[in-house]
């Protein structure tokens, strides 16, 4: 879920352009017409856009280091006793915490209306942040990477600016801004809108926490794959819009995805920014993570853990999300296909 | 760095960089109001909702509360009311109403928090006089939580400062709580030996504090659940609660002979009740505190009524309770000298666990 510092992403575009006379370019660019071509180095995730155009190179020779089957095999083996102790372990607790006290009570625990109601807000607050943060992000990467215009290197800073600040600070700034006595606060009141302390306030906060994952995973994309095959549209006649929809969006899609899937698993579990603006109503402006907060402050352990596990199930999906979204990017139409 | 290669200058083709933004800020706009109208309605379909405003130790007090009075209201007038509950740290609930929590009624920790509501002008400055009893209509102390079988012999103050005791109490900056904790160490110790031996055993008492949690509950979980210290400061509800549901079998409550008579305060939000019209149930529901129905649920959660008759149902040690008015001449002087920035307790507290 972390980012990637946008230095390596832009040194990774870097690396993909040098490879491509290397790889020839006649068999890694596919017609414009095939929006599937673009996927081929784009699954979007820098690790694997890290190792591909290396593999790529060394193909044709044999590679210049083969390490010793130990190193490998240690290297595995600690990389996955990392993973038991710090992933493994805290889920099986959790598992095994939330069905302490059996099955019926884990249901009992997810069918009380409060945490009902945090089920609904949270995936309220997720379907309005991703949406606005994939339209945003878009349009963000779009008029970075095409666009040459002064402020943009400001803007890029400012796409960064919610991993760089700490959330909690994202909601004191909420707070400063629409809080009753904040800056527009008495202005909202005046007018009967509520912000802090309600809904609101509490999709505003998952919005500027969420909103570079989309922009971030699309700009290196956009860089590296340049602008040939838009000037290409454009001297066969298509308009702006034909231009987006047909020939940038398709090949951007995986990358998108890859964002939203990120952005998604943010905004749910966003804890925060979104404590310090909501209020702590219960079964009015309480999402699941701060739900989970309420009931291990109750000693209500086996429902906590009962509610945390659907953050635990949210995990999951968006790994194997991110898993098949990577397997259909590479798979289809990647002219070296073997991957994984 | 793609450095743009279209021929045609930009804002010559349709999606420039200024109307993809524009459309942003737009659907940006879009959302924000379409979250407007999930408002808490006033009163729809004849519901009223009221939002009470609390702290960390209240949750099984008010949750009672809230059940019971609904109930009496209902037969009284034939309305539905739902109480919404918001806990949270006394001065960070304070904060947040001063801020815009539309809370109707608030049951804070301590009067300091209410104050700092009525310094916003939310509530007049006189709210402790509108209700009876200081507008407390339940007390409580300050008490030792220990391990089972008491194994450091924790019996009064003094034990507390034993170099082999590890005491565990959060924040006094930030928990209201912790200042009650305070103020008791301070003005017993006080009591025996003047402030100077206050000021003395107080530095003696936070050197064994290994963690300072910022929170009532935090500081039990960390307590009881992973059995940090030999000690907790706590409130007595609190530390009756956490036997009862933490186990029996773990831990034990010890009552010093002398502590500090706490005041929990309830007050109305004038500026609240009146924008939404809420007034009449709202000052309803804090008298019901003071009914013998309300006075039996708060002895039944471990606090100690102000009815006689309810006292007796659920009897708590007896011990001498002193007051913050005695003892340290109301909570604006406590405030000032002990907890304000560069006051006592930034003095004797020097993070970090100071030294041996």
């Amino acid at each position: 879920m972390d980012p990637r510092p946008g230095g390596g992403a832009v040194k990774v575009t870097g690396a993909v352009r040098e490879q491509l006379p290397v790889a020839g370019p006649a068999s890694v660019r596919p017609p414009p017409g095939d929006g599937a071509g673009g996927g081929a180095r784009a699954p979007g995730a820098a690790g694997e856009a890290v190792g591909a155009p290396a593999e790529r190179s060394s193909r044709p020779r044999r590679p210049a280091t083969e390490d010793p089957a130990w190193i490998r095999r240690g290297l595995t083996a600690l990389a996955l006793g990392f993973l038991a102790l710090f992933v493994g372990l805290p889920v099986a607790a959790v598992l095994s915490e939330a069905f302490s006290k059996g099955a019926a009570l884990y249901l009992a625990a997810l069918r009380e209306p409060e945490a009902l109601a945090a089920i609904r807000l949270t995936l309220l607050t997720a379907g309005i942040a991703v949406p606005l943060n994939a339209a945003f992000g878009l349009a963000a990467a779009w008029s970075v990477t095409r666009f040459r215009y002064r402020g943009k290197d400001l803007l890029l800073s400012l796409i960064d600016l919610p991993f760089g600040v700490s959330p909690v600070i994202a909601g004191m700034v909420i707070v400063l801004l629409f809080g009753a006595r904040g800056l527009l606060g008495p202005w909202l009141v005046a007018h009967g809108c509520r912000i802090v302390f309600a809904i609101p306030g509490v999709v505003l906060a998952t919005v500027f926490v969420t909103f570079p994952f989309v922009a971030r995973e699309l700009i290196p994309f956009l860089e590296a794959q340049g602008t040939e095959e838009e000037e290409a549209a454009l001297t066969l006649g298509a308009s702006g819009w034909q231009i987006f929809t047909r020939v940038t969006l398709p090949n951007v899609r995986w990358s998108l995805l890859y964002g939203l899937v990120l952005c998604n698993a943010r905004a749910m579990g966003e804890f925060g920014a979104v404590s310090v603006v909501s209020g702590h109503v219960r079964g009015l402006t309480d999402t699941i993570p701060l739900h989970v907060e309420i009931l291990y402050d109750e000693y209500d352990f086996a429902a906590a853990f009962a509610v945390a596990s659907l953050l635990l199930l949210l995990a999951v999906l968006t790994l194997a999300a991110k898993q098949l979204l990577e397997w259909r990017a590479g798979g289809r139409g990647a002219p070296h296909g073997s991957r994984s | 760095m793609s450095a743009p290669r279209s021929p045609e200058p930009e804002g010559g083709r349709w999606p420039g960089p200024r109307e993809l933004l524009l459309f942003t800020a737009l659907v940006a706009l879009g959302a924000v109001a379409g979250g407007l109208p999930h408002q808490r309605a006033a009163t729809p379909g004849g519901t009223v909702e009221l939002l009470n405003a609390s702290y960390d130790p209240t949750r099984e007090l008010y949750s009672e509360v809230n059940a019971a009075f609904a109930r009496d209201w209902k037969q009284r007038t034939g309305q539905e009311v739902v109480i919404r509950q918001s806990h949270g740290g006394s001065g960070k609930q304070a904060r947040a109403v001063v801020d815009g929590l539309e809370a109707d009624v608030v049951t804070l920790a301590l009067g300091w928090d209410v104050d700092a509501i009525a310094r916003a002008g939310l509530l007049p400055a006189s709210w402790q006089q509108r209700l009876p009893q200081r507008s407390a209509p339940y007390t409580s102390t300050i008490v030792f939580l220990v391990r089972k079988g008491n194994p450091k012999k924790i019996h009064d103050w003094p034990d507390l400062v034993r170099p082999d005791v590890a005491v565990v109490t959060p924040s006094p900056k930030s928990s209201g709580g912790a200042r009650w904790n305070y103020l008791a160490a301070w003005g017993q110790a006080a009591r025996r030996g003047g402030e100077a031996a206050a000021r003395e055993y107080v530095r003696r008492l936070y050197r064994n504090v290994p963690v300072l949690d910022s929170g009532a509950r935090g500081a039990t979980t960390t307590f009881a659940r992973r059995g940090i210290g030999d000690v907790l400061l706590a409130w007595e509800n609190e530390a009756l609660l956490a036997v009862e549901k933490l186990g029996p079998d773990r831990l034990e409550v010890v009552v010093p002979p002398v502590s500090i008579l706490a005041e929990p305060p309830v007050a109305l939000v004038d500026a609240v009740v009146d924008a939404r019209g809420t007034r009449p149930v709202a000052q309803a529901y804090l008298e019901f505190l003071y009914s013998e129905e309300g006075q039996r649920i708060a002895a039944r959660n471990h606090f100690r009524p102000r009815s006689e008759a309810a006292a007796r149902l659920q009897p708590l040690p007896a011990l001498e309770r002193f007051t913050v008015d005695e003892a340290f001449g109301g909570w604006r002087n406590a405030q000032a000298t002990h907890f304000a920035d560069g006051g006592t307790f930034d003095q004797i507290y020097a993070p970090g666990g100071g030294r041996t």
